[in-house]
């Protein structure tokens, strides 16, 4: 078992659930007020590749953040105009945008940059990573100096906004009064409708919320976790975290923790990738790859959870006279 | 008699009107962002429409690429038809592939074409159906979305099909990750035999399958007791298990024909045109095949235009990114996302506008 190391299984895994993470909580908000956010991989990608040409040409990786919250949040409210507004399928709206944005990413990066759709390193222009005060004089303490350094300390600043958000959200769907009407209008739009409130105004801001949350998960992929844009570099991340959600039964803290499973099974498949287990032997990455998606289809076939969506999740709201 | 105000739109303008205004809107849209790539407009189309359809070989490959497009469209179309939205074509036509070369291998060496191609075909349909059925189970017996799992199985195939083509399939010092070339005798014929027209490309018996496919499709669905069945069951689950119809097996054998057909689209491309089984080989028709179901409103007719149309861009795009390097074949993938935002998110974008026109007209 060498090479196998809990303590980076467990770093890792840290520094992988955000991009989860965000995009799940993002999924939350549109779904819980009645609005199938499928389009999640679309948006991702595009404030990745927004978010790292903004922060490589600026060198400035707040301003890649700030423009990458601009256009997830203008693919988000495209979305719901058509869900919203025109009351088309909100499915085919979603994944129309996944396909669009996985062309033009490529188009306009190749457009600028001319390296095959990538953008060029970002260099110095990445987020540093937070340094805990005192964590350099336990460096050499053997459990403290590891926790001060790579379990709570030295991440970016990106990933403490994911773990602050589990319960700020929580606060807001639960305890806010926007929170009661986002759910309201995702259960039942009709008497929500009826108590005053407006159902096309509450989707529309969960959907700008959404696009807010949604645009951290790609900035982090491309300004935090690679430090460039590569074409499709979300590769599937949007799928996964809208699969978190079904996971987490549409709850904040069941999601996170879902995303936080999918991200253990990255890190693991990682480590074990090449390494000569006991019993089985050397298992090949593809198959690795493939753990998390039977482990969500074993999920949705109801072994583990039985899983509900909101009643009116999907279904355009058409006021009734 | 004086024509009565109507609320509804006519046949013609659902069918035929909004589709191409749908289709309209996504080309300009299109054509702007090709403008702001500092290329033309008008000279792209005119080359993309001398490539595909003005040159006979050009043509040759739009009816080739179409062949494929049909089946994946057919695939979407009937899921489509059940209420079912089956965005797993993509991975059913890649494990068709699977199927068909698994029947190429075992006996291209001892099969005349005859018997070989049927087989493939067979292979192709089964994997295919394979691939579709656990989804559709789940979705029948379990209440597990359609939708969710067969992104899942999308994301499975990709990984597995790696495996098994790397582990299995891979000849011996080869270091492309593909399978062997399979002999002739699993080749389809093309029909430039008998239409020289055509120049030396693909095409070939597979397109007058995907034609023969349309029909049946339509008479089935649309003329038969089953078809009516079906769409029962997509328009309205509680109406149809009333009326007798059993739903959980309905939605299975939806399922199982969706998939088949996605298989099958995997005969022509491979077959028809590389010969061997190589990663990743379905480059998306199972997504345009989504693209082609919405733009086709799942009729045959529609089908076929959307498939040729989809056929166009495929082969004009890619002799158009040889001129123009700023457009690249990836801004096809982005024009295809639009036509599906158009044609599939927003159909009635311009009902309310045409509807009053219309009125308007018959006020007059």
């Amino acid at each position: 078992m060498e090479g196998f190391d809990i303590a980076n299984i467990v770093v890792s895994t840290i520094r992988n659930a955000p991009v989860l993470m965000f995009a799940a909580l993002a999924g939350l908000f549109a779904e819980r007020s009645g609005v199938v956010d499928i389009g999640l991989e679309g948006k991702i990608l595009a404030s990745a590749f927004v978010s790292a040409a903004v922060g490589y040409t600026t060198q400035n990786p707040w301003l890649g953040i700030a423009a990458g919250i601009a256009v997830s949040v203008a693919l988000a409210m495209v979305q719901a105009f058509v869900s919203i507004t025109q009351k088309g399928n909100q499915l085919v709206a979603g994944i129309a945008i996944n396909i669009a944005m996985s062309g033009l990413t490529f188009v306009v990066a190749q457009y600028i940059f001319q390296q095959g759709g990538r953008t060029p390193d970002l260099g110095a222009a990445r987020l540093s990573n937070v340094v805990l005060p005192g964590a350099a004089a336990v460096a050499d303490v053997p459990v403290l100096g590891w926790i001060m350094n790579s379990l709570v300390g030295g991440h970016s600043p990106l990933v403490y906004l994911a773990f602050i958000l589990l319960p700020v959200v929580h606060w807001v769907v639960y305890h806010s009064r926007f929170g009661l009407r986002l759910r309201a209008c995702g259960e039942n739009p009709h008497a929500a409708d009826a108590a005053g409130v407006s159902v096309e105004r509450t989707r529309y801001m969960a959907m700008l919320v959404a696009g807010v949350l949604c645009s951290f998960s790609g900035a982090y992929l491309s300004i935090v976790q690679s430090g460039f844009f590569l074409r499709d570099m979300s590769a599937g991340a949007g799928y996964l975290a809208l699969t978190a959600l079904v996971f987490g039964n549409w709850r904040p803290l069941q999601t996170v923790l879902g995303c936080l499973m999918f991200g253990f099974f990255q890190a693991v498949q990682i480590q074990i990738e090449g390494v000569d287990l006991p019993v089985v032997g050397r298992i090949p990455g593809s198959l690795i790859q493939m753990i998390p998606y039977v482990v969500t289809v074993v999920v949705l076939a109801g072994l583990m959870a039985k899983s509900v969506a909101p009643k009116a999740v999907g279904k355009p709201f058409v006021k009734s006279r | 008699m004086k024509q009565m105000k109507t609320t509804e739109l006519p046949r013609w303008a659902t069918g035929i009107v909004l589709p191409l205004l749908n289709l309209l809107s996504a080309l300009l849209v299109a054509a702007l962002v090709i403008h702001l790539l500092g290329e033309s407009p008008v000279e792209s189309m005119k080359i993309l429409i001398d490539s595909a359809v003005i040159n006979p070989e050009g043509l040759g490959y739009t009816l080739f690429y179409a062949s494929t497009f049909v089946f994946t469209g057919l695939a979407v179309s009937i899921a489509m038809k059940a209420g079912l939205f089956n965005i797993g074509a993509e991975g059913q036509m890649y494990f068709g592939g699977l199927g068909l070369t698994l029947a190429v291998l075992a006996f291209d060496a001892t099969l005349s074409p005859w018997l070989m191609i049927p087989l493939a075909m067979l292979g192709a349909a089964v994997f295919g159906a394979l691939w579709a059925f656990l989804p559709g189970y789940l979705q029948a017996k379990r209440g597990s979305h359609v939708v969710v799992t067969t992104i899942m199985f999308n994301f499975i195939a990709a990984s597995l099909m790696n495996f098994i083509i790397v582990k299995y399939l891979l000849p011996e010092g080869e270091q492309n990750p593909a399978s062997r070339v399979f002999a002739e005798s699993a080749a389809l014929p093309t029909l430039n035999t008998w239409f020289p027209f055509f120049g030396d490309t693909p095409l070939n018996i597979g397109f007058l399958v995907a034609i023969a496919a349309l029909v049946i499709y339509g008479v089935v669905v649309s003329r038969s007791t089953w078809g009516y069945q079906l769409r029962a069951t997509g328009l309205n689950q509680h109406a149809a298990h009333y009326a007798g119809v059993r739903i959980s097996r309905m939605i299975i054998i939806a399922m199982l024909i969706s998939g088949a057909l996605a298989g099958l689209a995997s005969v022509n491309s491979i077959m028809g045109s590389t010969h061997y089984l190589s990663l990743n080989f379905p480059a998306g028709a199972g997504f345009i095949g989504i693209a082609i179901a919405l733009m086709g409103r799942q009729h045959p007719v529609g089908i076929f235009l959307s498939s040729v149309l989809f056929g166009a861009l495929i082969q004009g795009g890619f002799d158009l990114s040889l001129e123009k390097p700023n457009i690249p074949v990836e801004t096809f993938v982005f024009i295809q996302g639009l036509i599906i935002l158009f044609c599939g998110a927003m159909e009635n974008l311009y009902g309310p506008a045409l509807l009053k026109l219309i009125n308007a007209t018959r006020k007059g």
